[in-house]
């Protein structure tokens, strides 16, 4: 006679418990977690390299991990800005997980933090799969991408709670449909916030700074400004 | 290609769940939503590769695989979605987030092969 065996567990336990604790140690030591998901391309490193700085100048003590497959070269530009940042190499695999980011967090005291930007690996598929324990996971959607890309990913921008539509300045150089756009993201999930940037040029960037002041948990650590 | 990565979960979380190391598993079955974001056939190609040299080497999988549906308060209806995935409630037609089945990614259980011995 064949046993069964019961298992009834889900295949990223593992993954959802360690990002459950992370998400803990998060909350206690009040620091606001991103989780930056896009395609290749899209231009998280830019928009992450402005922002670093732009918080930074405010007052707020910001630090980021950076995905990527190999290289060290985005760790390297980002470290311009003058704050904190690690690279994850992932050799090969597609995505971060809670684990990598435990492990790469070794060392730095999380009460000192106001922002931990996490940029993921350029994927539109695998990294929506796999929480970091993050407060809020952000989506990219380049003008240069096509205004159907939400249509086509689903799953990525369902799991995500804020879009942002990047590299703005372009779109009337590739007749960037903004409606279809916005109907596409909100066709795959409803209600979210969108905003509009272009970090070149610098604009709504002012709009997305002070969205993100408005998810942080404490204000900016203002020392010496009187 | 993160269905490697499910793959090997899958792999170590089956043989921390059997009586010892001895056994041989023969099927898994696995519960998995049209919403979670994972390919069958890349799921079933990245299995054998994982499984090799286990406990669930030559194992077959069967899937149960699970349509997306989602909820409307105002009609306190669910609907079906199909692809691509438009989140809106089929009754009223409005725009609605409420997941309630479609991301699973689970294992149910596991069918052992017969003892030898036996």
């Amino acid at each position: 006679m064949t046993r069964i065996i019961e298992v009834r567990k889900g295949i990223l336990k593992k993954n959802d418990e360690l990002a459950a604790n992370l998400r803990e140690k998060f909350q206690s030591a009040n620091v606001c977690v991103i989780d930056l998901v896009s395609s290749p391309g899209a231009g998280k490193t830019e928009l992450l390299e402005k922002t670093l700085g732009s918080l930074k100048d405010k007052g707020y003590k910001v630090a980021a991990l950076v995905g990527d497959l190999e290289t060290e070269n985005d760790a390297n530009r980002l470290a311009r800005s003058g704050v904190p940042v690690r690279q994850i190499e992932t050799h090969g695999i597609c995505h971060l997980e809670a684990e990598m980011i435990e492990k790469h967090l070794e060392g730095w005291d999380l009460n000192e933090l106001d922002f931990l930007f996490i940029e993921n690996v350029g994927n539109l598929v695998c990294p929506s799969s796999y929480d970091l324990g993050e407060n809020f996971r952000c989506v990219f959607l380049a003008v240069t991408e096509g205004e159907d890309k939400p249509l086509k990913y689903p799953t990525i921008y369902n799991s995500s709670d804020v879009a942002v539509i990047t590299k703005i300045d372009l779109a009337e150089a590739v007749e960037f449909n903004r409606e279809t756009a916005v109907a596409s993201i909100h066709a795959v999930r409803p209600g979210i916030p969108i905003l509009e940037v272009s970090a070149k040029k610098d604009i709504g960037m002012d709009e997305w700074i002070s969205f993100l002041e408005s998810k942080a948990n404490k204000k900016a650590s203002v020392a010496e400004s009187l | 290609m993160h269905e490697l990565s499910i793959a090997v979960s899958i792999v170590e979380m089956v043989e921390e769940n059997l009586p010892s190391e001895d056994v041989k598993v023969k099927k898994v079955n696995l519960r998995i939503g049209n919403f979670a974001g994972v390919v069958k056939d890349a799921l079933l190609f990245s299995f054998e590769i994982a499984a090799k040299d286990s406990q669930l080497e030559n194992a077959t999988v069967e899937i149960e695989e699970l349509p997306l549906i989602i909820y409307c308060d105002a009609c306190d209806k669910n609907s079906e979605i199909g692809n691509p995935p438009i989140f809106r409630c089929e009754f009223c037609g409005e725009a609605t987030p409420n997941i309630v089945q479609g991301k699973e990614l689970e294992i149910v259980s596991v069918e052992l092969e017969d003892d030898e011995n036996n």
